[in-house]
């Protein structure tokens, strides 16, 4: 049983908010269209991306094909739609280590701040924070290969500390509260409480930042994709359309404009959608706004 | 604040310790015969016996560390399986590219950022604050290495302004090295412009509601004085931060930025080493490029304890 039950009015309360915020139902709006698209890539999409028709290659945008071809005449607008899937997949995966790792070793620390173990969890954190992403994705790959799967745990790696923080400041300060108090006069343990009193309290601020780092990593997918260190061939993937793109970017710069418009609009709307969140879950900012 | 530079000096080189570990076990360790590892699968026992004597690969992996850490704090880093050149030479031309690249970004990105972020706070909820948080929330939505595309369209084919890519090299002049870095900054400073004047926006709009500014107003002074005399000089702290914390992203970004516009810099010899499967210049810059980071947030920490005494005290 959590302590801050949502009662019904407040639950209203934020669906209301919600409503009113604008930005929030942009990004809302942008991040269903590209989920429906990856959902709906896997049953169907316009052309088979698999179908090379060299005589149909590097057509402009038009009517048969509205986002035109690439150079083994694929349809561009059936291989961002299965860009999307792979994009929202390895974003998602590892958002979901972050949260899985990060959050029952910030708990952990917090229920024992300042013991050897709190040290331990906040130095290694401050390491793995001090490798940019990046330098652990070309760190992995060197040695593993690149691959989608290395991508997830390049990019998941780096999430953990940022989940383990959050979580572990926002705990720290919830410790202090009357109800902990209470729970553990009445006699439950630090993992208990943990679980049943901090870990729901802190859940708005976790969708929050899940949000933030599902964007950032669509980012971090797209980039490794870039330089060949990411999703690799046949499976398209938005960064590695852009890298084909680039190669070709004097007698096809059509090529370039729309994985990346894919790109931009769905990190745009996890954005929005995360601002927008936070606004609503914290009725001091929106009444500040 | 000498006690607090020396605790952040041995917490500094603590980080140092742990991350060559990490960069040493993940490089040399886990593919188990970096030898084999490097030479591929066709290599016959002979040359890979003979490379692992070469590289000193027969010793116990603790003291190949021993010799690996020694060696950097030397300046020596080994010898390029590849190039047969000393790594160390490899990377001193590329690190001249790769710094200038990430310091030319800094300048524009703050250059850019912190009047778009005074203007917003200053005029806050108007149409011009809105539009400018629009555009930073765009800008922030941008991969770079998109936009460096988009600016090979417009710039180098479209109006032939600059060119494509490629790097003439110091000896070409300054200005010609600038000229070709140009684009690549502006692609790498964008989204970090974007971070940079909201949260200089946010940081201004926190003290403008201060007591001190409050008192200040009271004084007499205009919303603008007082945004100009007390307000900035205190929102600068976490906006100094945030700079120092970029300049890891910078450096880390160029990598990408490198690779659009074919710049000689050490991400494309990263690059290339992993191709060539030359671990040990891939070991080198990625611990060069960390010892980077960790020094770069070791100065930041320093100086925001001199601007702010109370972080001398507070912070372990």
């Amino acid at each position: 049983m959590s302590d801050l039950k949502v009662e019904p009015s407040l639950r209203m309360g934020m669906v209301l908010a919600a409503l009113r915020t604008p930005s929030f139902l942009i990004g809302l709006a942008l991040t269903l269209v590209f989920l429906s698209a990856a959902l709906l890539s896997f049953v169907w999409t316009p052309y088979d991306v698999t179908d090379l028709e060299i005589a149909n290659k590097l057509k402009t945008p038009s009517a048969t094909h509205w986002f035109g071809t690439d150079a083994f005449g694929r349809d561009i607008f059936s291989m961002v739609m299965i860009g999307a899937r792979t994009s929202i997949a390895v974003a998602l995966i590892a958002v979901g280590i972050g949260i899985v790792i990060g959050v029952p070793l910030g708990l952990l620390a917090a229920a024992r701040h300042g013991a050897l173990i709190d040290e331990v969890v906040m130095r290694a954190n401050d390491l793995v924070f001090a490798f940019p992403a990046l330098l652990m994705a070309i760190m992995i790959t060197a040695v593993f290969g690149p691959s989608a799967v290395n991508a997830i745990i390049a990019i998941g790696i780096f999430n953990i500390p940022v989940f383990a923080r959050l979580s572990r400041g926002a705990a720290l300060s919830l410790w202090q509260r009357d109800y902990v108090l209470a729970a553990r006069v009445s006699g439950k343990g630090r993992t208990l409480i943990s679980a049943e009193h901090i870990l729901p309290n802190i859940t708005n601020l976790l969708i929050v930042q899940g949000t933030i780092q599902f964007s950032l990593g669509i980012l971090a997918e797209a980039g490794l994709a870039y330089v060949g260190l990411g999703t690799q061939p046949p499976l398209p993937s938005w960064g590695r359309m852009l890298s084909e793109a680039q190669t070709m970017i004097y007698i096809a710069p059509h090529l370039a404009i729309f994985p990346g418009l894919a790109i931009v609009f769905t990190v745009l709307g996890l954005n929005l959608m995360g601002d927008g969140l936070r606004d609503i879950f914290d009725p001091k900012l929106r009444r500040a706004r | 604040m000498l006690p607090y530079t020396i605790k952040r000096l041995v917490s500094l080189t603590i980080s140092l310790m742990a991350a060559s570990l990490v960069i040493f076990f993940v490089i040399e360790v886990v593919p188990g015969d970096p030898a084999s590892f490097m030479l591929g699968l066709n290599a016959s026992p002979e040359t890979v016996a003979a490379l692992r004597d070469s590289l000193g690969l027969n010793a116990p992996a603790p003291v190949r560390y021993w010799q690996w850490i020694t060696g950097l704090v030397q300046g020596e880093f080994g010898i390029s399986y590849t190039y047969k050149v000393p790594v160390s030479e490899l990377i001193a031309d590329r690190f001249w590219v790769s710094m200038p690249l990430a310091i030319y970004a800094l300048v524009l990105s703050t250059a850019i950022a912190f009047p778009v972020g005074v203007i917003a706070a200053a005029k806050r909820n108007s149409p011009t604050d809105v539009s400018i948080m629009g555009v930073t929330q765009l800008g922030v939505a941008v991969p770079n290495f998109w936009f460096a595309m988009l600016l090979v369209l417009l710039f180098a084919i479209s109006l032939r302004w600059f060119s494509a890519g490629g790097f003439p090299g110091w000896e070409a002049g300054f200005l010609a090295c600038m000229k070709a870095l140009t684009l690549p900054a502006i692609a790498l400073a964008l989204p970090q412009a974007s971070i940079l004047a909201r949260v200089m926006r946010s940081s201004l709009l926190d003290t403008l509601g201060e007591d001190f500014v409050r008192t200040a107003r009271a004084k007499g002074l205009t919303r603008r004085q007082a945004l100009w005399r007390h307000a900035l000089r205190n929102a600068l702290i976490p906006v100094l931060t945030i700079i120092g914390l970029q300049f890891s992203f910078l450096l880390a970004g160029a990598i990408i930025i490198e690779n659009v516009f074919f710049l000689p810099g050490l991400g494309r010899l990263v690059f290339q080493s992993i191709t060539q499967r030359d671990l040990i210049v891939v070991k080198s810059v990625i611990f060069l490029l960390v010892f980077a980071v960790i020094l770069v947030t070791f100065i930041v920490d320093v100086t925001y304890a001199i601007v702010d005494p109370r972080l001398r005290r507070a912070r372990t």
